[in-house]
């Protein structure tokens, strides 16, 4: 990649190959029917979430297992401000804009919780806490079932494509464009983040807590922020599948969706946010890809229905299983790993590999 | 090296030209040319779809309704279909989670591109691709949901329910209730979602606006009813109507006993099925714990001879594959045969339109106890339900028949459809 304009570099270039991508990607919509539309969609707002969790759990070294209820929390946020303004009359660009900054303050804040108690904890006493945050979801949307609609959830109102586009495109390429606009800005955001002086901080305290301190480095406060920001974009991710839904229900944020999201930056490699634009891709489309084929494969209906709840689960963990064994750093490191075998063997680790063994602490 | 650079300059122009004649050429949404024929339909077929749980909280009471449906398609095109033309029925698991409705519904109108949703099954799974459907104006027939949402004719145009409604349902229930046992109180325990709220709305407008004595809700997400039971019993309740799926009537009725307390029971349709009732309680206390159990229904009842269950017990024994015969079975074939029969009424070469033209026609039979009372204004199948009794493992027809009309709950007669012919329309 640092073949290409040479002379550019630091945030700016960051920023300008997030661009280039999100352009590519908008471009990319129109060879795709309606169904993969909505299905680049759900891939950019489940990128939003794993890029977040990668920049956490590969940086910081902090592991969170309640990603899916960070992602409600924008989900909702997102309803009941939409909903508010549509009562206010305020629609189109502007409602989305305004429900999506509601969405971000809920889920920041949360995040702003969570990880003031992050600081404090470690490993896997705070993946019990973020576990217990996913798991009570359900529960808390049934005590307050009045603002938040219980099982059923939230329905917000069809956001039409705007009609200087009407005869263009349709409805779900231009939700496919939102959540990709969206998911250009957060990523370029956490790219832009990761390379300055935060990621540094988040990689020294990963690294050796007690060392950063030593340097200067106020670790608490790094961890609080970066629990923040990964909140924020989970909550970016969850209006979008909101905007895009048109709905959003504590049965779209299960802890098995919550498990998906960690499975996702894990199998694109950790720290790595290509991996995690990877690993939302497998994510989303693998349990559709293995319907399909039950679908198709001679079995009786009565199987083919019990394989397509479950296989799906049976192939991530094998998937898992693969990838970390042929692939350590993840599929993202595959590609990095070809020519360092065959041309570069004094290759430095990469240090995905070391927050690999941070994280099982 | 300036020769890869020249190649990949190359390569990077023919890639830009690719997205330029993409961004000109694909996608524009055209308007499909009316002579077309529409979506799903094809010279010797008709392909629709449905979602309902076959994983989940919801799936072991309802599981059977579509498989049920299939088994009436595949004898309906034994019989030479509609028209010439043989229903294919795509059936999608969504688990009762409103989330995966809509991911599956997509998929059926983007990819499988259905003629028509039939029976979509729940209150909240539903309500989650109402708009989603209606904006593709896809019919959207037979909801297998007692929600009034589904009657709103002038929002949905597309959306026809199928149940009675719950409001109809509460109703009846609470007025059974208070002229059979006047003096009693009356509870309710309900679903956390419009399927008890209307419910609650119904026994209201029987009872009064305070009639019920105590209400408790759940939601399905929580597989365990000891806290409102509890409540209720402390509430000194006499007789509890109960909003619930099949799998919490059961819940209900279990807990209850285990904490040694035996109230009345008096159910909505779609958790009152005996013989799934029986499943979920055990072959042992089941039948003593549901001895008198009231319910309500609107179709042929199980426990009759009735014609059109002795016709649906002969498809399901040879197309059902081995599945067992209750409530379900009646209920999933009845749809089915509706269909048919909107269908057959639809024409020779059947359009999105003509279906929907012959829904609202009012000329649809159907097989329920009262007429169905659809019209250009109203999208509701059934506005009236009859008592169900349970009596020594038989579930039939014993007390009144209610309907609400004009917002007051009124006994009125019942007027079976007679079965004609094989029950296959125009044969």
């Amino acid at each position: 990649m640092t073949r290409i304009l040479p002379s550019l570099t630091g945030a700016p270039r960051t920023v300008t190959f997030g661009a280039v991508l999100t352009v590519l990607a908008l471009g990319g919509t129109f060879l795709l029917d309606p169904y993969r539309n909505f299905q680049l969609a759900t891939i950019a707002a489940t990128f939003c979430a794993a890029a977040g969790l990668t920049l956490l759990i590969g940086l910081s070294g902090q592991l969170s297992l309640g990603h899916a209820a960070l992602m409600a929390a924008g989900g909702y946020g997102y309803a009941l401000a939409a909903n508010g303004l549509a009562g206010w009359g305020v629609d189109g660009v502007a409602r989305f804009a305004l429900a999506l900054l509601a969405a971000l303050l809920v889920s920041g804040l949360l995040g702003l919780l969570l990880g003031l108690a992050a600081a404090r904890l470690r490993g896997p006493y705070l993946a019990g806490l973020t576990l217990a945050l996913v798991v009570a979801l359900p529960a808390v949307t049934a005590a307050f079932a009045g603002v938040l609609g219980g099982d059923q959830g939230l329905q917000v109102a069809y956001e039409g494509v705007p009609e200087a586009l009407e005869l263009l495109i349709a409805i779900e390429q231009w939700q496919a464009w939102v959540a990709i606009l969206v998911a250009g800005v957060v990523v370029t955001t956490l790219a832009v983040l990761r390379r300055g002086r935060l990621g540094l901080r988040m990689r020294a305290v990963r690294d050796d807590d007690t060392a950063a301190r030593l340097n200067g480095v106020r670790a608490g406060r790094v961890k609080v922020t970066a629990f923040t920001v990964s909140a924020l974009s989970a909550g970016a991710g969850g209006a979008v599948l909101c905007a895009v839904t048109q709905s959003v229900s504590p049965g779209a944020y299960t802890l098995a969706f919550s498990l998906l999201l960690v499975v996702a930056v894990v199998i694109g490699g950790l720290g790595s946010i290509g991996g995690a634009a990877i690993g939302s891709a497998v994510i989303v489309l693998l349990p559709w890809l293995i319907g399909t084929l039950a679908a198709e494969l001679p079995v009786p209906a009565e199987v083919a229905q019990r394989l397509s709840g479950n296989l799906s689960v049976l192939v991530f963990g094998a998937l898992l299983i693969v990838v970390m064994l042929a692939w350590p750093s993840g599929l993202a490191g595959v590609r990095r790993r070809a020519p360092a075998v065959a041309a570069r063997p004094q290759h430095p680790i990469p240090s995905v590999q070391q927050s690999t063994t941070e994280t099982e602490r | 090296m300036s020769q890869q650079h020249t190649i990949r300059r190359i390569v990077a122009a023919v890639g830009a030209g690719a997205v330029v004649v993409a961004l000109a050429g694909c996608s524009t949404p055209a308007a499909p040319a009316a002579e077309e024929p529409p979506p799903g339909v094809t010279d010797d077929t008709v392909t629709i779809g449905t979602h309902t749980p076959l994983t989940g909280p919801a799936a072991a009471g309802y599981s059977s309704i579509s498989a049920a449906a299939s088994a009436y398609f595949a004898y309906l095109n034994d019989k030479g279909g509609v028209h010439g033309r043989s229903i294919e029925y795509i059936v999608k698991d969504d688990g009762y989670n409103p989330a995966n409705t809509l991911t599956v519904v997509r998929e059926l109108v983007q990819e499988d591109d259905v003629f028509a949703i039939l029976n979509g099954l729940g209150t909240p799974t539903h309500t989650a691709v109402l708009d989603f459907l209606n904006e593709n104006k896809v019919p959207d027939l037979f909801v297998a949901s007692g929600s009034t949402s589904w009657n709103q004719p002038e929002e949905y145009p597309y959306t026809f329910g199928f149940n009675a409604d719950y409001v109809v349902e509460g109703a009846a229930l609470a007025a059974h209730a208070k002229a059979e046992h006047p003096g009693k109180a009356v509870c309710l325990l309900g679903q956390d979602d419009d399927f008890g709220d209307e419910m609650i709305e119904g026994a209201e407008l029987a009872l009064g606006a305070d009639g019920l004595a105590h209400i408790e809700r759940y939601s399905t997400s929580n597989q365990d009813v000891t806290a409102q039971i509890g409540a209720l019993k402390a509430a000194g309740c006499e007789i509890n109507i109960l909003a619930t799926i099949n799998g919490f009537t059961a819940l209900a009725l279990g807990t209850a006993a285990q904490l040694g307390w035996f109230p009345q029971w008096f159910s909505s349709s779609s958790g009152a099925d005996y013989p799934t009732l029986v499943g979920y309680l055990g072959e042992e206390v089941g039948p003593q714990l549901l001895q008198g159990f009231t319910g309500t229904n609107y179709l042929p009842a199980l426990g009759g001879d009735d014609e059109w269950v002795t016709l649906f017990r002969a498809i399901n024994d040879e197309y059902g594959e081995g599945a067992a015969f209750d409530g379900n079975t009646i209920y999933g074939m009845s749809v089915a045969h509706l269909f048919a029969e909107a269908l057959y009424a639809a024409g020779e070469d059947p359009t999105r339109e003509s279906l929907l033209d012959a829904v609202t026609s009012g000329d649809l039979a159907g097989n329920g106890i009262l007429p169905l009372s659809f019209s250009a204004d109203s999208h509701a199948a059934y506005t009236g339900v009859g008592i169900t009794v349970v009596d020594q493992g038989v579930q039939d027809y014993t007390g009144p028949t209610y309907a609400v009309e004009d917002g007051a709950v009124v006994e009125v007669e019942p007027a079976p459809v007679p079965l004609e012919g094989e029950g296959v329309p125009g044969a």
